[in-house]
């Protein structure tokens, strides 16, 4: 059995465990919001939060984060000036990249708090939107940084 | 015993219902507030609309919600033809059903662009229809005629005042018959259509709740993956079962024809046990494909005369007696599709009945393909469309449904089917690469009077629709060719088409326009340079004046400021489309240094679809189409070797990513015209305005995407 805290609750899951993080929060726990697109850390979708830092579920093992605080997107709250930022700047389109890359963006924000539009483009260069919604992740990011908030992350 | 409980469930809060059926040539409103009635527990409505007692107003969707924007925009129409209070209106997904099929086309599908312009008048009949009933439900109530009464925002008012609200007439209306006098809104009075909306569907896919078919669970589901052959026409020779049920959760290994499936009880497990099993595949039908063998085939194809896909005029004669001529050749690609979310169907197979989750752009095909295996009627075959991780067109492939059909009888359980990132790219239906020579005369006043085009390419409808294919010519090989907007006197099309290779090609977005827009538009600049003449007047003096491409080229120059200087160091490029109903024209601002690095600073778009719905979604497409057009137009080329698909991942297919997307602004123009598409048209103008701005900046044509930039090292 092996000991999972996510979203500020604690799992047993009986997984081998160099199984990768992905498929455990997707199959044992449920949490399908964390998706799988390439599976070799190449576009950013199944993006988790460790510790605060943005991580590649599909890459890392389960075994390798036991005792670290994973979150997705469900445990980021509602009032997360990243998620208000999303909606109203009306980003995602078939959205199913869009978890992951808000979760980097909510990593990257905490170290960059108020990015140029350089350093915006360098942080989520690395993850992959195939419908295009780039302009608007942009702007969102830029309307959620010059959000200031209390809300933060839920756990 | 089921029955009775839904029939006082509906007798206590009754609704009205509209629904459709559609004749060969038309379509036909209907009441069905009565079946509604006495239909099962899960309603399986065959309707469009459903209002209840409560006010709640519910628009049942037939097209897959692919992130493009019409499950809004679709609502939004029937809203303001209702006089909808827009709070009021929800939407949920339906189950495949005849009504829901494409009024023209009579399939189920989302494609084409054809979501709201093949519905533009249904939509607006289903909400009029709906209003006047309860409009005349309210009349009869009050005891006036129903001339009198408004409606406004889900109320029917009194001429005194007086009002009620939509739910507390439904009951009434929903006795009624379909009227035949109910009338549509001119454009002046639209109140939703026009405006921006938020998109209902977008809070949940920021919260993370949206359930895609990747996701969809039920208790006792197997998953499945499924070992495909490595090269074409391959079969496993060989494979270690033991080795594969030996994986922990492993629950059984089941060939299909030349594929073999894991099915286990966790992803994880399925695909460890597929690796287990170490197939040694035979070497297949074709191994000497390869990128090279594929450019000689093309090559050698080109020679050959090819069938008449258009002939005006006398082009050959015409050619050989023009002032000046032009004469090069352009080669574009087979691209995939590399949508984010993998290929999956999930399905269960019971003894009467077969049920399918699936992110399917085509219903019908689905539920065809899964009635003929299963051998049960195609109306007990259940369709549930999921979410989709975009599509592009792929998702019309039936493939994941015969898998998942198949292992759900093997099993006796629901299995779901998933395709790993490689199985995507190794067994993806490409957009076809395509290689054409032009050849054009120009007479003294620089006037194009003859046009050669010769395309060597795939048939996509070969495949898929055989039917419209008719003495060689694949119409969608050669469209964007023989219905260019230019008007040229002497035209001759000819395509030939591309055989002897087992590569599978299929619909990706704006179809053959993808291909041919990119080098008519590059190749007509060619030809305004010839004539010494500005690319985009040389256009416009190539169409009629005052004719819809026309007026929106014109916009686009006024608003991409085309005759005033650009930035120094920059140039402008400019191409157009007329596809789907509509006509889109781009604007690109490029630099180019001397190692040949292209920095595309800026592309403006100019987008006239007719009545523009919904602005945000067009604006929100438009973006995506200069996106994925940059994408194209940089990056993306599929490559093959030893006799199948070399490409396995996107470390070797890059899409276009932030630092590459330039400043984008979008411009549309507004008319009161029929609906026309926007998911396909806003695409293919983008490579060429990019690669026509790059000539203008260097003196270098482009002629191949993606784009050799080494063509352009200069220092
Ligand atoms: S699925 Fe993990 S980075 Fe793509
Ligand atoms: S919104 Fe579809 S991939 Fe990003």
């Amino acid at each position: 059995m092996i000991s999972l805290h996510v979203n500020g609750e604690v799992s047993k899951v009986d997984v081998d465990p160099d199984t990768p993080l992905l498929w455990v929060l997707r199959d044992n726990l449920g949490i399908t919001s964390v998706k799988y697109t390439c599976g070799i850390a190449e576009c950013g979708i199944c993006t988790v939060l460790l510790d605060g830092e943005a991580v590649r579920s599909c890459s890392i093992t389960v075994e390798e984060v036991v005792g670290s605080k994973i979150l997705t997107i469900e445990g980021i709250a509602d009032d997360h000036p990243v998620k208000i930022a999303w909606i109203e700047k009306q980003v995602p389109q078939c959205g199913y990249c869009q978890p992951g890359v808000m979760l980097q963006t909510v990593d990257f924000l905490s170290r960059v708090p108020d990015p140029s539009g350089e350093q915006i483009n360098e942080a989520l260069d690395d993850v992959i939107c195939r419908c295009g919604s780039h302009p608007r992740m942009k702007q969102a990011i830029k309307l959620a940084a010059g959000m200031t908030s209390t809300a933060g992350v839920k756990s | 015993m089921t029955i009775d409980i839904t029939r006082r469930t509906f007798l206590q809060q009754s609704s009205l219902v509209i629904g459709v059926t559609l004749l060969s040539n038309s379509f036909e409103l209907c009441n069905v507030s009565f079946v509604r009635a006495g239909s099962e527990l899960t309603f399986k409505p065959h309707a469009f609309l459903e209002i209840a007692k409560d006010d709640s107003i519910i628009i049942w969707m037939g097209q897959t919600n692919l992130g493009q924007g019409t499950h809004t925009g679709i609502p939004m129409i029937i809203a303001d033809e209702l006089d909808a209070a827009w709070k009021n209106i929800g939407v949920k997904m339906a189950l495949a059903a005849e009504p829901f099929k494409d009024p023209l086309w009579h399939v189920q599908l989302t494609g084409g662009s054809t979501s709201i312009r093949h519905r533009w008048d249904m939509l607006r009949q289903v909400g009029a229809t709906a209003r006047q009933m309860l409009v005349e439900a309210a009349a009869e109530k009050w005891g006036v005629s129903a001339e009198k009464c408004t409606a406004k925002e889900s109320k029917v008012f009194h001429p005194d005042g007086r009002s009620f609200s939509y739910g507390e007439l439904v009951e009434t209306a929903g006795k009624r018959k379909i009227p035949e006098n109910s009338q549509l809104k001119d454009a002046g009075k639209y109140k939703i259509i026009g405006t921006s909306k938020q998109r209902l569907d977008i809070p949940d896919k920021v919260k993370g709740k949206t359930v895609y078919g990747i996701d969809f669970t039920l208790p006792e589901m197997c998953i499945a993956v499924v070992a495909r052959p490595i090269a074409y026409g391959a079969s496993p020779q060989s494979y270690n079962e033991q080795a594969a049920m030996a994986v922990k959760g492993v629950v059984k290994v089941v060939p299909i024809d030349d594929k073999i499936a894991v099915c286990a009880e966790t992803t994880y497990a399925a695909m460890q046990g597929r690796d287990a099993l170490n197939i040694k595949w035979s070497e297949g039908s074709h191994p000497d494909l390869n990128d090279e063998y594929l450019d000689a085939l093309f090559v050698k194809h080109l020679e050959q005369p090819g069938a008449v896909g258009k002939e005006s005029g006398d082009a050959e004669e015409a050619f050989a007696q023009a002032h000046k001529t032009v004469e090069e050749s352009y080669k574009l690609p087979y691209i995939s599709h590399a949508q984010v979310e993998p290929i999956n169907c999930t399905a269960h197979v019971e003894k009467e009945r077969c049920r399918l989750w699936v992110p399917t752009q085509g219903q019908t095909v689905a539920q065809m393909t899964a009635s003929k295996i299963t051998g049960l009627p195609p109306e007990k075959v259940e369709v549930m469309t999921t979410f989709a991780g975009g599509g592009f067109g792929l998702r019309g492939e039936p493939d994941p449904v015969v898998d998942s059909v198949i292992l759900s009888q093997a099993l006796g359980r629901p299995v779901k089917v998933i395709w790993s990132r490689e199985d995507d790219f190794a067994n993806d239906y490409f957009r076809p690469g395509s290689q054409c020579r032009i050849k054009a005369g120009l007479d003294k006043e620089g006037r194009v009077v003859a046009w050669i085009h010769k395309v060597a390419a795939p048939s996509v409808m070969s495949r898929v629709m055989p039917q419209y294919v008719e003495d060689g010519i694949d119409p969608d090989a050669i469209s964007g060719i023989r219905d260019m907007p230019y008007s040229i006197p002497n035209q001759l099309v000819n395509y030939v088409m591309l055989q002897g290779v087992p590569i599978p090609v299929g619909w990706w977005r704006s179809v053959g326009y993808s291909v041919n827009v990119f080098t008519v538009e590059s190749f007509i600049d060619e030809l305004a340079h010839k004539s010494g003449k500005d690319p985009l007047q040389f256009r416009l003096e190539h169409m009629e004046k005052g004719s819809r491409p026309y007026k929106l080229l014109s916009l686009l120059a006024e608003k991409g400021a085309w005759n005033s200087p650009v930035t120094q160091g920059r140039a402008r490029g400019v191409a157009l489309t007329f596809c789907f109903e509509s006509i889109v024209a781009h604007i690109a601002e490029v630099s180019v240094d001397n190692r040949g690095k292209i920095a595309v600073h800026k592309v403006i778009c100019a987008v006239d679809c007719g009545t523009a719905v919904y602005p945000d979604a067009i604006k929100a497409q438009a973006e995506a189409g200069v996106v994925m057009g940059l994408s194209l137009a940089f990056h993306e080329e599929v490559h093959f070797d030893n006799g199948g698909v070399k490409t396995a991942n996107y470390d070797e297919y890059p899409v276009l990513t932030m630092s590459e997307v330039p400043e984008i602004e979008v411009h549309i123009a507004s008319n009161n015209l029929k609906a026309g598409g926007i998911g396909e048209p806003v695409l293919p103008s983008v490579a060429p305005a990019v690669s026509n701005a790059v000539f203008k900046a260097t003196g270098v044509r482009l002629r191949e995407l993606p784009f050799k930039t080494e063509l352009l090292v200069s220092g």
